[in-house]
C-alpha cells in the first residue's frame, strides 16, 4: 500500500543505517559493535530495560549524544542524517515563555526562517489543540503538552522522526489516545520509537527490536501482523507482549 | 490579609514601639527624636528634603540602568566566549573582595563631587550581582531544550555548531531561559543601589540625601537626619517593589510568579 503522508510536500522516506555503535561508561561497555537498521517509511520500535542504552542509541542518531559513537551512520540514500531528524523527548520540552503556537514554530525561528503559522495552526487542529494555540504551556495538562510537542515534531517536517519514550509521562488512557494520534500522523514517515512498554511497541511498530544483555545486543526483528495502530484490546497482542516481557526479564 | 495591610500593620507597630521607647527612656531629642518630631521636621523641610531626594533618586536610577546594562552585556560576553570567561571570572570574583566603599574617595577624586561619581559607585555595586545572577542563568539552561534546538538547527554539512547556530540558541533559548535568574539579580541590584549612591554622597558631594544627612548630623539636627533617612528608606522600598512588580508582569511564566504564595 502506498504510504499516505499528511503533507504532500513531505520529504521522501529514507531509512537509517547504523553500524558499529558503541557506548561505554567508566570503562564498562553498555553496547559495542551494535548495528541498527530503520526501515524507510515505517515505524521501528526499540524496546529495552532501563540503562540498556536505547535512549543513547536514539540520541546518537539524533546527533546529540556526546558519549555514544558509531563507525558508520548514514541515510539509506547515502546522504547524511544530520538536518533530517525531528526529535521528540519523553519530556515535552515546551519553552515556558512561549505560547503553544510559538513553541510549535520554534524550529523555523531558530533557523532564521519565517514560520508558517497557517501550517502550525493546521497541525494544532490535527492534534486537538486548535483553541490552545495562544495558551502558555503551564496552562495545559500533561497530555495536551505532549500533543503540542507532537505537533512541534511534525512541524519540522523531517524525513525521520526519533521519539524517546514520548508517551511515558502521561496516564494510561491519554497514552492510548496519543498512540492512536501519533500512528495516524506518522503514516509513511520513517520513525524510531524508543519505549520500555512492550504493548506500546506492539501497537505502533511495523518492526520491533529488543535491546538486551550486557553489553547489550539487538534481537531479531519482530514484525507483528496487522495495520498500525493495532487495537489495544487484541488478545494476540497481549500474548506477544507477555512473551517480550519474559524475554526482557531473562 | 493582603501584603499592603500586613506591611501597614508592621509599620504601625514599629512606629508605636519607637514612640514608646522615647517616652519610657525620656531620651533627649538630639539623641533619638520620636516619630512625631521626625514627621514635623519632614513637613517643615519638605522642599529641602525633596530637592536632595530628587538628586539621590536620579543617582540610584542612573546607577541601576548603567550597572544593569553592563552586567547583562558582560554576562552575555562571558557566556559566549568560554576562554574569556576562564580568565576573567576569577578576576571578577577577586575584585569583589575589594569593598566598593573603599573606592568611593578615589571615584570622587577622579569623577568629581557631582553626579558621575555617585552613579559610578551605584553602578559598580550593582554590576556584580547582575552579572553573576545572569551568567549563572545562562549556564544552567535545561539541556533538553538545547538538545532539541540542536536537532532543529543541525546542518547536514557539518557536525560542529556554527556561530549562527550558537547565536540562535543564545537568543531564542539561553537568554529567555535565564531571564528569571536575571530578575533575581536585578532585585538584589535594586536593594543595594541606594547604598552605593548614599556612600558616594557621604564621601564627597554637594547634594543628595546622604549629603543632607551628614550635614544634619553635624548640626545636631537629628530630627532632620531621621526625616531624610525615612525618605531614603521609602524611596528604596518603592524602587524595589516597583521593579519587582514590573519583573513579575514581564515574566508571567517564571515559576515563582505562577505559585500564588
Amino acid at each position: 500500500m502506498p504510504a499516505q503522508t499528511f503533507n504532500n510536500s513531505s520529504p521522501p522516506a529514507i531509512g537509517i543505517e547504523l553500524r558499529g555503535g558503541a557506548l561505554a561508561f567508566d570503562g564498562r561497555a553498555v553496547f559495542k559493535d551494535l548495528d541498527l537498521d530503520i526501515s524507510a517509511g515505517q515505524t521501528t520500535c526499540l524496546l529495552g530495560a532501563s540503562g540498556v542504552g536505547k535512549s543513547s542509541l536514539l540520541r546518537l542518531i539524533a546527533g546529540i549524544s556526546p558519549e555514544a559513537t558509531a563507525r558508520h551512520l548514514a541515510a539509506s540514500d547515502g546522504g547524511p542524517v544530520a538536518g533530517r531528524i525531528a526529535y521528540m523527548d519523553q519530556r515535552d520540552l515546551l519553552l515556558p515563555w512561549h505560547n503553544v503556537l510559538a513553541n510549535v514554530t520554534l524550529g523555523a525561528r531558530l533557523r532564521g526562517e519565517r514560520p508558517d503559522y497557517q501550517r502550525a495552526r493546521d497541525l494544532l487542529a490535527r492534534v486537538g489543540l486548535k483553541d490552545e494555540a495562544e495558551a502558555l504551556p503551564s496552562a495545559l495538562s500533561g497530555g495536551m503538552r505532549q500533543r503540542a510537542a507532537l505537533a512541534r515534531t511534525l512541524m519540522e517536517d523531517r524525513a525521520v522522526v526519533l521519539m524517546d519514550e514520548p508517551f511515558s509521562a502521561v496516564d494510561a488512557l491519554t497514552r492510548l489516545r496519543l498512540q492512536d494520534l501519533a500512528a495516524e500522523l506518522l503514516v509513511g514517515r520513517t520513525t524510531l520509537l524508543v519505549t520500555h512498554d512492550p504493548l506500546e511497541a506492539l501497537r505502533l511498530g511495523h518492526r520491533i527490536l529488543v535491546l538486551r544483555g550486557d553489553p547489550a545486543c539487538m534481537s531479531e526483528p519482530l514484525e507483528p501482523a496487522g495495520e498500525v495502530p493495532r487495537p489495544a484490546d487484541d488478545p494476540a497482542l497481549h500474548g506477544l507482549a507477555a512473551g517480550i516481557l519474559r524475554d526482557l526479564a531473562a | 490579609m493582603s501584603i499592603a495591610w500586613r506591611a501597614l500593620v508592621s509599620f504601625a507597630i514599629l512606629l508605636a514601639g519607637w514612640q514608646g521607647l522615647v517616652w519610657i527612656t525620656q531620651v533627649e531629642p538630639f539623641i533619638l527624636p520620636g516619630p512625631w518630631l521626625v514627621l514635623v521636621s519632614l513637613a517643615g523641610h519638605l522642599e529641602l528634603i525633596g530637592g536632595h531626594a530628587a538628586v539621590t533618586l536620579l543617582e540610584i536610577i542612573l546607577g541601576l540602568i548603567f550597572g544593569s546594562v553592563f552586567g547583562v552585556l558582560s554576562a552575555i560576553s562571558l557566556s559566549w566566549f568560554p576562554h574569556v570567561r576562564r580568565w576573567l571570572l576569577p578576576l571578577l570574583v577577586v575584585t569583589q573582595a575589594i569593598p566598593v566603599f573603599a573606592l568611593a574617595p578615589v571615584l570622587v577624586l577622579w569623577l568629581g563631587y557631582g553626579l558621575a561619581s555617585k552613579v559610578m559607585m551605584a553602578s559598580l555595586i550593582i554590576f556584580f550581582p547582575v552579572t553573576a545572577a545572569f551568567l549563572d542563568g545562562l549556564r544552567r539552561t535545561e539541556p533538553g531544550w538545547l538538545d532539541l534546538a540542536q536537532t532543529m538547527t543541525a546542518q547536514p554539512s557539518s557536525n560542529r555548531s556554527t556561530a549562527s547556530q550558537r547565536w540562535a540558541m543564545l537568543r531564542h533559548i539561553r537568554i529567555p531561559a535565564a531571564l528569571p535568574a536575571l530578575a533575581s539579580g536585578l532585585r538584589v541590584a535594586a536593594s543595594v543601589a541606594p547604598i552605593g549612591a548614599v556612600v558616594g554622597e557621604w564621601v564627597g558631594s554637594s547634594a543628595g540625601l546622604g549629603y543632607l544627612m551628614l550635614h544634619a548630623n553635624g548640626r545636631m539636627q537629628i530630627d532632620l537626619l531621621f526625616a531624610a533617612l525615612f525618605v531614603l528608606a521609602a524611596m528604596a522600598v518603592t524602587i524595589y517593589f516597583t521593579l519587582d512588580w514590573l519583573l513579575r508582569r514581564l515574566l508571567p511564566w517564571q515559576p515563582d510568579s505562577l505559585a500564588h504564595d
